[in-house]
């Protein structure tokens, strides 16, 4: 791409620039496709659980009905409370929208296929993913309400903690795999276990890793079991609530891109990624995108699937979670993974 | 170019919003802008090719450090007229604070030898700068490193130490015994005849 501009005499660095822009444009459009698609999926799968039919007139089989949602949102009257500060009230929904958005500069869809490839791309996820919190921070404050603030400390609270566990579970990944960056992360992985199976979910050294990060994953999303901070019976929508029009459109939109991004990064720390499951010829007739993109359907299918079984935690057992379960087993894991790298792989004893 | 234009931009968006650290009325916008300033922060030290400590500034100080500080602010029922009243008393000593700091600030950037930062770019590293820098710390500055650790968790323990009581009265919650109540001990099914009551 930056060959194509330079051949338009562009300089080297103006095409960069320009093939990146290009580049952010492919993958943010599609993604929006994507948020308006799950979240129809989302609620045709909460259905058929509450044996319901679910959205069901808009388009084929109700196929139109986030769009027509969209529309409707798109079209209404943008109130902002008199007593809101202003400034902060609109800038906090861009935040989480924006931060939702971001992250996915350093996913990788395939070999190469990668928008920027960092040597620290990990690192720079978890450094994107500690600032979601600000957009509810600044959405429970700038209300100048009861509840939404409420749902700010909850949410302020509820993502340190599960940020804690979050990162020692990717230490473990990156000691495994030896590397900061995403693709080497997913290229470790190819016959990790037995030679056969692609995924460092199929080691039993880190499998339990995968489960604690899978419900690690659905706390900093905010997802059912954990949705404390809008939960409807206690704070109305939580930092929401005073929010309309545009404005909430665009936390429903960063709240699930968020949730696609978390599925894709259960798909590429553990479950290989772009890689088939198992390291068989035949399997790698089929691009390496269709794959994450299997992965990232079965995982979304699972947050789904908790979503409408699973009833909300109280408060301090969410607490009791993530600071007294989560957070000594994922450091116990850290140390058995590095010992068990010290004497297996790098052979301390010599 | 672009090298440049980024460069100046990210430079005066740092003193800007460190300027209106200072100057913005509300507490929390204050906090605010301290963000903005460490991420610009952050960018210059990207463009400095110091990937590692960039991204570790964005992570410590602005996911947790600044979280907690606009936490404080936000609890705070501060009086501004009060604060406001003690700036001319205070200034002397603030503007003794800057100037020192202003100083070491010389004194590091000739240390590190005369030039402008664009062009003081580290040589093309054949390893990632966090390979290097891991190297350093776990060999060269061992004992500084596990010392610097050790007081953070001596800072960690004395916190809760100072802040946590222990009351005998509060009745806390007991996982276990939630977890083992089995529904044949909290639920009886009775069938009384009519007009004769339950007694539990």
């Amino acid at each position: 791409m930056t060959a194509l501009f330079q051949s338009w005499g562009a300089t080297h660095e103006w095409a960069w620039f320009f093939s990146m822009l290009i580049g952010i444009l492919v993958i943010a459009l599609p993604l929006m496709l994507a948020v308006a698609m799950i979240i129809y999926a989302d609620r045709k799968i909460w259905a058929a659980i509450a044996l319901r039919r679910g959205p069901n007139v808009v388009g084929p089989w109700g196929l139109l009905q986030s769009f027509a949602d969209g529309l409707k949102v798109f079209l209404k009257e943008t109130i902002i409370p008199s007593s809101a500060n202003k400034a902060m009230f609109l800038i906090a929904p861009i935040i989480t929208f924006t931060v939702a958005l971001i992250v996915w500069a350093v996913v990788p869809f395939d070999i190469g296929v990668v928008l920027a490839d960092i040597n620290v791309g990990m690192l720079y996820v978890l450094a994107a993913s500690s600032l979601g919190v600000y957009g509810v921070i600044l959405a429970g404050w700038s209300s100048n309400s009861k509840y939404p603030f409420f749902a700010a400390i909850r949410a302020a609270a509820q993502m340190v903690s599960y940020e804690v566990s979050i990162g020692f579970v990717l230490i473990c990944v990156v000691l495994y795999a030896n590397s900061f960056n995403l693709t080497d992360i997913v290229m470790a992985q190819k016959g990790n276990v037995l030679g056969i199976f692609s995924g460092y979910g199929f080691n039993p050294l880190l499998f339990p890793m995968a489960v604690v990060f899978f419900i690690s994953s659905m706390a900093e999303t905010f997802r059912t079991p954990f949705d404390l901070v809008e939960a409807e019976s206690e704070l109305v929508a939580g930092h929401q609530t005073e929010y309309s029009s545009m404005s909430f459109a665009l936390f429903w939109l960063g709240e699930y891109g968020n949730v696609i991004l978390m599925c894709a990064l259960n798909a590429i720390l553990f479950w290989g990624g772009f890689l088939p499951p198992l390291d068989i010829g035949f399997l790698y007739w089929i691009p390496g995108i269709l794959w994450l993109f299997l992965k990232m359907g079965f995982f979304f299918f699972c947050f789904s699937w908790v979503k409408a079984t699973v009833p909300r935690y109280r408060y301090d057992q969410l607490m009791r979670l993530g600071w007294k379960i989560f957070l000594p087993l994922s450091l116990l894991f850290v140390v058995l993974i590095s010992g068990w790298l010290m004497f297996w792989r790098y052979g301390a004893a010599a | 170019m672009i090298a440049v234009i980024s460069f100046y931009l990210f430079a005066a968006m740092t003193i800007a919003s460190a300027v209106l650290v200072i100057f913005a009325r509300n507490p929390v916008h204050s906090v605010l802008w301290l963000i903005v300033s460490f991420f610009s922060a952050s960018g210059l030290m990207l463009m400095t090719g110091a990937e590692f400590i960039a991204l570790l500034l964005v992570i410590v100080y602005v996911g947790a450090v600044a979280v907690l500080f606009l936490f404080v602010v936000m609890m705070l029922d501060i009086d501004f007229a009060q604060l406001r009243s003690g700036f001319t008393r205070n200034l002397p000593f603030g503007l003794l604070i800057a100037l020192v700091l202003l100083a070491e600030i010389i004194v590091a950037a000739n240390a590190r030898g005369a030039g402008s930062i664009i062009a003081d770019k580290p040589p093309e590293a054949a390893q990632p700068n966090i390979v290097a820098l891991g190297e350093a710390m776990y060999s060269r500055f061992l004992f500084p490193f596990e010392i610097a650790g050790l007081i953070l968790l001596v800072a960690m323990i004395g916190a809760i130490v100072l802040t946590h009581r222990s009351r005998g009265d509060v009745r806390g919650q007991k996982i276990s015994k939630q977890v083992d109540r089995r529904p044949q001990d909290a639920i009886q099914n009775k069938q009384p005849a009519v007009g004769q009551g339950v007694k539990l």
